[in-house]
């Protein structure tokens, strides 16, 4: 259970900003993931939980270099996955499969259900035989909980939370240790997002797989996680046993993320006290400087919040927060004060000392 | 008397060749200033067809609207187009749940904020900069004189949502209707929002019709909850009875399906089974039967009738008995 099966070292996905027709400059950079460090253990489910466009997306994708990363290492069961090559590559990934978000648009329409499950198997040279194969795809439904007779259906035929049953069987025919599920079930009805959810806690189960959980929804991250990562503007800023997170919140965006999630008990809901922030989440293009989180901030300080960058620190055991005053905050020493909410650019990241050189557009081009 | 009283609401959507589709299906509901009602319930089940036709917003051709809309006396559904034109955006108010679709991306904001003030307050378009000036400042939006020049996709989600708000709010309606308000939103930014709705209803005694799929928020913010399922209303309550004591065992199962925040570690979902494509005609029965956990016979043969039971509306034949865990889910 302690054997560490995934660990990411200072991960970056800077994308380019690209002007101009001609020239093609590169003009800044969106900063979506900006150094994260984590380890996942075999047989655990990491959370990983943000707004959008907080880099978690990028991050999982950037994990299993479907982007590839700016500069950092993922290590993948002592292997190092970031340099792996061509045939070498694609043997791993059949460890590391992945569940999308949208079940429609990431089940190929034209293909049956047969053919999108045994596609992978033979791409790895799992497909021994006919007899053995379609052994092999009657469990894999019977797995996820769907009759055999979906073998010869086609995905429009299914509802939502069945193309996400179908999702889930292609990632397992693979034997994966690996499945990194981004947005598993926020496109699906609540009813019928339970049962997603523990179709792949049974799973878990069953095959002994390690799951990264990356979801905007903390209720169902909470649920499903053992530990949770909490992102904002490409940067991890907590991370902690679920249970420890909800209970002790440490970082101020977590505590704000917390009181900001209604829940459905109007007890619960009438006793709460919210954490409002201010504002929007600035661009990833034009970052803050110091601590990512300062401009909203309620709990900010005069000295090093705008700064320092605070890095990850364990403060109790399991658990880690990047706040300079976390001590102080969680003690009642500092308290929280009224902000302001500023003016969010929507950056395109470029700072007003750079000139624009040479067009925008073919249109700009032709009529100067 | 309530200020708008939804009484009996059907609408059938009809197209050439195909069978006739009840989307709601006598929906009644009433709602008294400073009141905010939520329609809740899944994709499909009506809630925001409900909406658009209390705003005669829907298409004249292939939707056939059924029964009373009663705003202040008036029914709505009798009213011509033009008389309907008047009363939308002066009297009635509505906040569209996708921000970016709802606004005209050519029309910088402060112009479709004023567009408002100048059709219905008769302002000239001086004095309704200063107003929605300071309308944009009411909802929460940093820098509104800059603002007002800006064009919606120079806006974050939430600021569009707010400047949505804010031209709703430009007359000051008496019945503000929100669909799906925040689903599109961070929930840091819903937080903002759903306080800002609850002052405004608290300041200047808005009735607020709330359609949303999230129960978190309707715990929040609504006074009666109307619980849908297949374009009718399954349970009326209020939030706390509701919450505490759900009869139906449609709201019953939604609530145990919900992974909650408070919940103890290592608490099991008790999902619904089956999904909406399940469900039987409302004529046959009751469309809930083939999922529900409670069902009897006599659910797939007769049609539950609305029922008054202990204080609340009731469309079921064996409601749940209050402090029944949810049914262990049968594996699929």
């Amino acid at each position: 259970m302690s054997e560490t099966l995934v660990s990411v070292q200072d991960m970056k996905v800077h994308f380019p900003i690209k002007r101009g027709v001609f020239m093609d400059r590169t003009v800044g950079y969106v900063y979506a993931v900006d150094g994260v460090d984590l380890e996942i253990k075999r047989g655990e489910t990491y959370g990983l939980v943000g707004e959008s466009g907080c880099g978690k997306s990028t991050l999982g994708r950037a994990m299993l270099r479907l982007n590839e990363p700016t500069s950092g290492k993922m290590v993948f069961d002592g292997q190092d996955f970031s340099a792996l090559k061509g045939e070498e590559l694609r043997k791993m990934r059949r460890r590391i499969q992945m569940v999308f978000q949208d079940p429609l648009s990431s089940l190929d329409p034209r293909q049956s259900v047969e053919s999108i499950l045994i596609e992978g198997l033979r791409a790895h040279g799992l497909d021994k035989g006919k007899e053995s194969t379609n052994k092999r795809l009657r469990e894999l439904l019977t797995a996820v909980g769907l009759p055999t007779t979906a073998l010869r259906k086609y995905p429009h035929e299914f509802s939502g939370g069945q193309r996400q049953r179908i999702g889930i069987a292609r990632a397992l025919a693979l034997e994966p240790d690996l499945i990194v599920a981004d947005e598993p079930v926020s496109a699906l009805d609540v009813s019928v997002q339970a049962q997603v959810v523990n179709l792949m806690e049974q799973l878990q189960e069953q095959f002994g797989l390690t799951y990264l959980v990356i979801a905007h929804d903390l209720a169902v991250v909470k649920h499903i996680s053992d530990r949770v990562g909490v992102m904002y503007l490409g940067g991890l800023v907590e991370e902690a046993s679920a249970e420890d997170l909800y209970a002790e919140p440490l970082h101020p965006y977590t505590r704000a993320l917390l009181s900001a999630i209604p829940v459905p008990d109007p007890v619960v809901e009438d006793r709460r006290e919210r954490i409002l922030l201010a504002g929007d989440l600035p661009s990833p293009a034009n970052p803050p400087t110091g601590c990512r989180f300062h401009t909203r901030c309620p709990w900010r300080q005069e000295t090093k919040c705008d700064t320092e960058r605070p890095a990850l620190r364990e403060l109790k055991p399991g658990h880690k927060v990047a706040c300079h005053w976390a001590e102080q905050i969680q003690s009642g020493q500092i308290q929280p004060h009224e902000v302001k909410p500023i003016l969010v650019e929507e950056g395109d990241g470029l700072s007003p000392d750079i000139p624009l050189v040479g067009p925008a557009s073919v249109t700009e081009a032709l009529n100067p | 008397m309530a200020l708008l009283e939804v009484r009996d609401l059907t609408v059938v959507f009809q197209r050439r060749g195909e069978e006739p589709f009840r989307a709601v299906d006598g929906v009644s509901f009433d709602v008294e200033p400073g009141q905010t009602v939520g329609l809740v319930g899944e994709s499909g089940c009506g809630k925001s067809v409900t909406s658009l036709a209390i705003m005669g917003l829907l298409p004249k051709r292939g939707a056939t609207v059924t029964g009373t809309v009663t705003y202040d006396g008036t029914d709505l559904l009798k009213l011509s187009d033009k008389q309907m034109r008047d009363k939308r955006g002066s009297e009635l108010g509505m906040v569209f749940q996708d921000p970016l679709s709802s606004l005209n991306p050519v029309i910088p904001i402060g112009l479709q904020v004023t567009e408002v003030l100048e059709r219905h307050r008769g302002l000239a378009r001086k004095e309704a900069m200063i107003e929605a000036k300071n309308l944009l400042d009411k909802v929460g939006i940093p820098d509104p004189n800059r603002r007002l020049k800006e064009y919606p996709h120079q806006l974050s989600g939430g600021m569009r949502q707010r400047a949505l708000i804010a031209i709703a709010l430009a007359c000051r309606p008496k019945l503000l209707i929100a669909d799906e308000p925040t689903t599109a939103l961070d929930v840091t930014i819903q937080a903002q929002i759903l306080s800002l709705m609850k002052e405004l209803v608290q300041d200047l005694g808005t009735a607020l019709v709330m359609i949303t799929h999230d129960l978190g928020v309707v715990a929040g913010l609504c006074d009666e909850v109307n619980v849908l399922y297949g374009g009718k209303v399954v349970e009326k309550a209020n939030r706390h009875p509701l919450f505490a004591e759900p009869r139906h065992p449609y709201t019953h199962g939604l609530l145990a399906s919900i992974p909650r925040l408070d919940a103890a570690p290592g608490e099991k979902l008790t999902p619904i089974r089956g999904s909406v494509a399940d469900n039987i005609p409302w004529t046959q029965g009751c469309a809930f039967a083939p999922r529900c956990p409670n069902a009897l016979d006599v659910c797939v043969q007769v049609t539950p009738a609305e029922e008054d039971q202990l204080g609340r509306l009731l469309r079921c034949h064996n409601p749940v008995v209050p402090g029944t865990p949810a049914a262990e889910e049968v594996p699929v």
